[in-house]
């Protein structure tokens, strides 16, 4: 069950060593983006962002699938590893879609010369980070761990299978009111270099996903540990 | 079949709690008619622009209302301390719920059919021609408020800060349906009135997906 590896100066090492290649690859993505890539024609320099932007929307929904996994094995097998998985996973998608919410405005003034539009995207997005906000709300709320872990799951469950519902209203409902603007697929028509950051960014996301959920995950266990010492100490 | 006459007993008992009181019904229709008229202030009621914003706003009080009303739903069996005698009485939980989520939509249908005719008179859009279809829209769209809002209202009845967290949670979850309950409405209130089935048959996928959600997970909402 222990997943913490806080003792023990090899594992620290190891941890550490991880964390510098994340923080290298991470380096490396932010300067392919701003040099290797070729500025784009119309758009001009702010499109670069599109490189951070479009692969976070895509990794924030991995995590909120990884979130999924997790809850649903909960519920099953009710370890609390698959909690802190779920807790993990919520709070990293939280954070790619915190950053995708924020990088397209930054886009969207120039180019569209509009901050935000209803468009069907945006608005899942946003509707999106609101659910997960509210199943982050939900666990500071609930005192007894077990039930917390429990009724998170479901509710991370329920709103999983909102999402589709939720895209599939919205793009109905969006198409049948023309828009102003609608933006091509992620990704499509691309100039070959571009191409090539554009993925590479997505592959370092992931890295990044993947690195994140786990610090977090042992992060959780950590606390368990130490509130599972606590209440030994307090029998005692 | 055990499963529905337990649902049918376990509905009676809903009602019958409801009935001797009214609790619940008065303060949900007062709650849904002060919500309209305070609306009436926002925008300039005129036919036209009451067509254009009146659904939106009238699922919108619904939804408000239904995140108000569905709060005592197991509130009530935790103070009481009935819920344990309650899944004791049942071998499957899922009835529970049926019971209750059927009692939730009934008590929301029956607002929504009363204030109908008040929201009609107070914003010059005639509802009469089309009354039936608007009942069977307002019933698709309470069924999806009544299937998500029971089961979350047992989570919350656990929680601190339960009265914040129910609207909260039920709320982001609820999009599909008020787009979709609103956009079918806005068609049965313009002057050429057409049933949008297609918005109708996005409720149904609604309500069958997280009923059978609920059928899944709903027992382990009720574990002690």
């Amino acid at each position: 069950m222990c997943a913490c590896g806080f003792v023990g100066g090899s594992l620290l090492k190891k941890r550490i060593l991880v964390a510098a290649v994340v923080v290298a690859l991470m380096g490396f993505a932010a300067y392919a983006a701003l040099f290797i890539a070729p500025t784009e024609s119309k758009m001009g320099t702010i499109q670069r962002i599109f490189y951070l932007h479009a692969p976070s929307g895509m990794v924030a929904l991995l995590s909120f699938f990884v979130c999924f996994v997790g809850n649903l094995a909960y519920v099953f097998k009710r370890q609390p590893k698959w909690d802190w998985l779920g807790v993990s996973a919520a709070e990293v998608g939280m954070a790619f879609c915190t950053v995708l919410i924020l990088t397209g405005p930054i886009w969207a003034h120039p180019v569209w010369g509009i901050w935000w539009t209803w468009d069907a995207r945006l608005t899942l997005t946003f509707v999106l980070w609101l659910l997960y906000t509210s199943y982050l709300l939900l666990r500071t709320l609930v005192e007894d761990p077990g039930r917390r872990a429990l009724f998170s799951a479901i509710y991370g469950i329920f709103a999983f299978l909102d999402v589709p519902l939720v895209y599939g209203s919205i793009r109905w409902w969006r198409t049948q009111h023309p828009q102003p603007v609608i933006m091509g697929g992620a990704g499509s028509g691309l100039e070959p270099t571009m191409r090539k950051v554009f993925w590479f960014w997505v592959l370092n996301l992931v890295i990044l996903m993947i690195f994140l959920i786990r610090e977090r995950y042992a992060l959780e266990a950590m606390r368990e540990e130490v509130q599972s010492l606590e209440r030994e100490a307090e029998a005692a | 079949m055990a499963l529905l006459s337990n649902t049918a007993v376990l509905l009676g008992k809903e009602l019958r709690t409801e009935f001797r009181s009214r609790e619940l019904l008065t303060t949900t229709v007062v709650f849904i008619l002060t919500i309209v008229v305070l609306f009436s202030f926002t925008f300039d009621p005129s036919v036209s622009e009451s067509r254009r914003f009146g659904p939106g706003l009238l699922w919108l009080a619904f939804l408000f209302a239904a995140s108000l009303m569905l709060q005592p739903c197991f509130l009530r069996e935790q103070n009481n301390d009935t819920l344990s005698a309650l899944r004791l009485s049942v071998n499957d939980p899922f009835a529970i719920f049926l019971a209750k989520l059927a009692a939730n939509t009934l008590f929301l249908l029956f607002t929504q059919v009363l204030l109908l005719p008040v929201f009609s008179i107070l914003y010059n859009v005639p509802v009469l021609a089309t009354f039936p279809r608007l009942v069977l829209v307002m019933f698709m769209g309470s069924l999806g408020l009544s299937v998500t809002g029971t089961a979350l209202s047992a989570i919350s009845a656990q929680a601190r800060m339960r009265e914040l967290l129910l609207p909260l949670l039920l709320l982001p979850l609820l999009t599909p349906v008020l787009i979709a309950s609103t956009e079918a409405t806005a068609a049965l209130l313009v002057p050429n009135p057409a049933m949008r089935w297609d918005w109708l048959g996005f409720l149904l996928a609604f309500d069958v997906v997280f009923l059978t959600a609920l059928w899944l997970f709903g027992e382990y909402l009720l574990e002690e």
